[in-house]
């Protein structure tokens, strides 16, 4: 035994130092540093160079100058003499807008395609498959070039415009439909809504505590579906209906009042939503064949009916396959809406990249490109972590 | 024995009737799949219809009602007065198809670019086939050889004042051209990188673990569109005076990293699938670290992460249509320019166009994942039952 541990003691003698893996490993980790350090050093000479010779003042000042141009979709308040600061704050809510909007349009239609692609109706899933593999096939950017063209050159002028309940229009001005404008009183509606919500939440939290302690349900979903839809038509009723809509009407060669949504932006939703609905429809199929039947079997064993066996035994274990690869095409999603520059939607690349051609301030632009695209991605992804952990399996 | 049996016994089988006809052959597939129950047949219906008149307008426009030949506009344009209705102008596509397959590319120098194209299709073909032969010297063929014949034979050599080649500019490439360019390039640069970047990620050393994560993560996060951007309107600026770069370039080197990243993530998922018992048998056989990973780790992981490798390869040749955006000819770009050409311009041009590069992206991509499936199922050397 003692011979043994003095061999154990020795071998570090024998060990060179380039055969150290610890030595090795701060070696190569130093170089890295110094390679890096290196390259930083001298892109930053260069670009310093560069511009000064160019002649371009760095720093965020440009910010504050006045933008001079119009954009066609704004949600907040924005003229042509608003400052650069403001136009990409524009562009940086249309496009949440378009994210957000779109991101309920894909996974509604791609949860239906996915549920479809599984039916026993060979109709239906083959008809669900061609149009899996026929969309996701066809590069995004085609698909927008593609319903925007569309939109320009198929859809009828604004005198023969397409119509539907008589006031809603559709021709290659945008979509024009009925604006619903609310009076003052229509506050006590508003109330009564967030009355309702809250209302909900609470009832819903209860429900589930009593369930837990006693085994009895209670209908949360239905009564809070009544709250919410019941409680602000009584604020409605009572004040007296104080909302009135704005009509779209047609005077010359175009429609005025109502509210419109701009052909690039229909273009742009339409794309972005069949594009990612088609890979949601796969990673939905995929989630729900994840589940083993024998879930399903075990579920009609304890006698529950195929409705509550989905809503109560798959679904939930499909979710738990489903998030993780929902949260990244989310995210796809977010960052494909910056496809908009191609067809000139007022998103923050598009009007960035005006910016960036009236002032020249490449690096200043792109980087605030890159802060808002990653401080998105780290957001959304940091909320689907959240909701996947509460989802996740709690095992012993 | 056998003198008096009171009651008979059955010797043979009866005949077997055939199943009922409403069970088999195509009633009774029609009855399972399509009119199982009440629900199920409003379906079918629902979906015969849906289908009918997607692909009905679809067929008429794009066959039926197309116009095949003609040598401008008039061949695509209702005369006034006529009531006819005239579909797709596939006579526009092929007056146009040299410029979609070779863009602006001098056409006496055409033949360069047949013969790249004519090598990688003979390259490839080979490689991709499992059962042929020789697939080493394939391998090195394709990887080193060609690119260096083909760098030479698109962009044209010279050696000293001997024209051997004439030197055919970037900016005059286009078309299929510039996307096959783009894509071959990005996805044969992006592995190796991303397998790199994978490694490094999981690797022990704390500097070389944070350089990798946040090289990963930034690429991640940000859209290609800005990365594209940035290759062609702030690389400029890093470079000393007088140096610079061929736009092509500038594109392929953005297209390149943003694609690596997304490869390392795929191959990261691969490597944290491989049992530790792997590397540590690995280690106890005495390998270092490349040969332990080259011969050990990195084939099983790879082959686990094929889907993912693939769909990264078919978004990366999608996503080479957004140098569109940035000024390059690629096949979509070349398309939409020369839909506004006056010469042809009619109510269906444009639809006919986007179609025409619908339909070659779907070649492109559908093969790639069928391609996908096939090597998937065939190097399925059970591990699952």
């Amino acid at each position: 035994m003692t011979t043994r541990d003095t061999e154990v003691a020795q071998p570090e003698a024998r060990t060179s130092l380039i055969n150290d893996p610890q030595a090795r490993a701060i070696f190569f980790q130093v170089l890295l540093v110094a390679v890096l350090v290196f390259a930083g050093y001298v892109i930053v000479t260069n670009t310093v160079a560069n511009l000064q010779r160019q002649n371009i003042a760095s720093g965020y000042g440009f910010l504050e100058n006045i933008a001079g141009f119009g954009i066609s979709l704004t949600l907040i308040d924005y003229s042509e003499t608003s400052s650069y600061g403001r136009a990409i704050l524009v562009g940086l809510l249309n496009t949440v807008l378009v994210a957000v909007v779109g991101v309920v349009l894909a996974s509604t239609l791609g949860f239906i395609i996915g549920v479809a692609r599984l039916s026993k109706n060979w109709v239906i899933s083959k008809l669900a498959y061609c149009y899996v593999e026929a969309i996701r096939n066809v590069p995004l950017l085609l698909q927008i070039v593609f319903w925007y063209f569309l939109l320009l050159n198929a859809v009828p002028s604004a005198r023969n415009s397409m119509e539907a309940f008589g006031s809603v229009f559709l021709n290659n001005r945008g979509l024009f439909m009925p604006k619903p404008v609310f009076g003052p009183e229509a506050v006590l509606a508003l109330g009564a809504l967030i009355v309702a919500v809250v209302a909900s939440i609470v009832i819903k939290i209860w429900a589930s505590r009593r369930q837990m302690a006693t085994g009895q349900q209670f209908p949360s979903g239905l009564t809070a579906l009544g709250l919410i839809v019941l409680l602000p038509l009584a604020g409605l009723v009572v004040t007296g209906f104080p909302v009135t809509f704005d009509y779209p009407v047609l005077k010359g060669f175009n429609f005025v009042g109502g509210q419109r949504l701009i052909p690039e932006m229909i273009a742009l939703i339409t794309a972005l939503s069949i594009y990612t609905s088609s890979f949601i429809a796969e990673i939905v199929r995929a989630g729900i064949q994840a589940v083993s039947h024998g879930q399903t079997e075990a579920a009609h064993a304890l006698g529950l009916r195929h409705g509550p066996t989905l809503r109560l035994v798959i679904i939930p274990q499909a979710m738990r396959v489903i998030i993780p690869p929902l949260t990244s095409q989310y995210l796809n999603l977010t960052k494909n809406s910056s496809l908009a520059v191609a067809i000139a939607f007022p998103d923050l690349v598009s009007l960035g990249g005006t910016v960036l051609n009236q002032t020249g301030q490449a690096i200043e632009v792109i980087s605030i490109w890159m802060l808002v695209y990653l401080s998105l991605s780290l957001i959304t992804s940091a909320f689907m972590n959240w909701y996947n952990q509460k989802m996740a399996l709690v095992e012993r | 024995m056998s003198q008096t049996s009171t009651f008979q016994i059955r010797t043979e089988e009866a005949p077997r009737l055939p199943a009922p006809v409403s069970t088999t052959g195509l009633i009774g597939w029609m009855r399972q799949n399509l009119f199982s129950s009440a629900g199920n047949t409003i379906l079918t219906i629902f979906g015969i219809l849906l289908a009918y008149s997607i692909f009905a307008p679809l067929i008429q426009f794009a066959l039926i009602d197309a116009v095949w030949s003609g040598d401008n506009r008039d061949a695509c344009v209702v005369p006034d007065g006529s009531t006819e209705t005239v579909g797709a102008c596939w006579a526009f596509v092929k007056a146009y198809f040299p410029q979609f397959i070779y863009g602006r590319y001098p056409t006496e120098e055409i033949y360069r670019v047949n013969i790249v194209y004519a090598m990688f299709a003979g390259l490839l073909i080979p490689m991709a086939i499992p059962s042929v032969p020789f697939k080493k010297l394939n391998a090195v063929l394709l990887l080193i050889v060609f690119p260096i014949i083909a760098y030479y034979l698109l962009t044209g050599l010279v050696i000293g004042s001997d024209v051997i080649l004439p030197i055919v500019e970037t900016p005059f490439w286009g078309g299929l051209l510039v996307t096959l360019v783009i894509a071959v390039t990005g996805i044969t640069a992006s592995l190796p990188l991303g397998i790199l970047f994978a490694l490094g990620r999981r690797s022990d050393m704390p500097i070389v673990k944070l350089v990798s994560v946040i090289f990963i993560e930034f690429w991640r996060g940000v859209p290609l569109i800005t990365v594209l951007f940035m290759s062609s309107v702030m690389l400029p600026l890093f470079l000393p005076e007088g140096v610079t770069f061929d736009r092509l370039l500038r594109v392929l080197i953005g297209v390149t990293l943003f694609s690596a990243a997304y490869m390392a993530e795929v191959v990261r998922g691969g490597l944290q699938a491989i049992p530790k018992g792997q590397y540590e048998g690995a280690m106890a056989l005495g390998l270092r670290f490349w040969p332990m990973m080259g011969l050990i780790i990195l084939p099983q992981a790879l082959k686990l992460v094929i889907p993912g490798i693939v769909n990264t390869f078919i978004g990366l040749f999608k996503d080479t249509t957004l140098v569109m955006i940035v000024g390059m000819f690629d096949l979509l770009g070349q398309i939409q320019t020369s839909t506004s050409d006056p010469n042809w311009a009619s109510p269906t041009t444009g639809v006919t166009g986007y179609l025409f590069a619908a339909m070659i992206f779907f070649c492109f991509c559908f093969g790639m994942s069928r391609y996908s499936i096939f090597i998937e199922k065939k190097l399925h050397t059970g591990h699952k039952r």
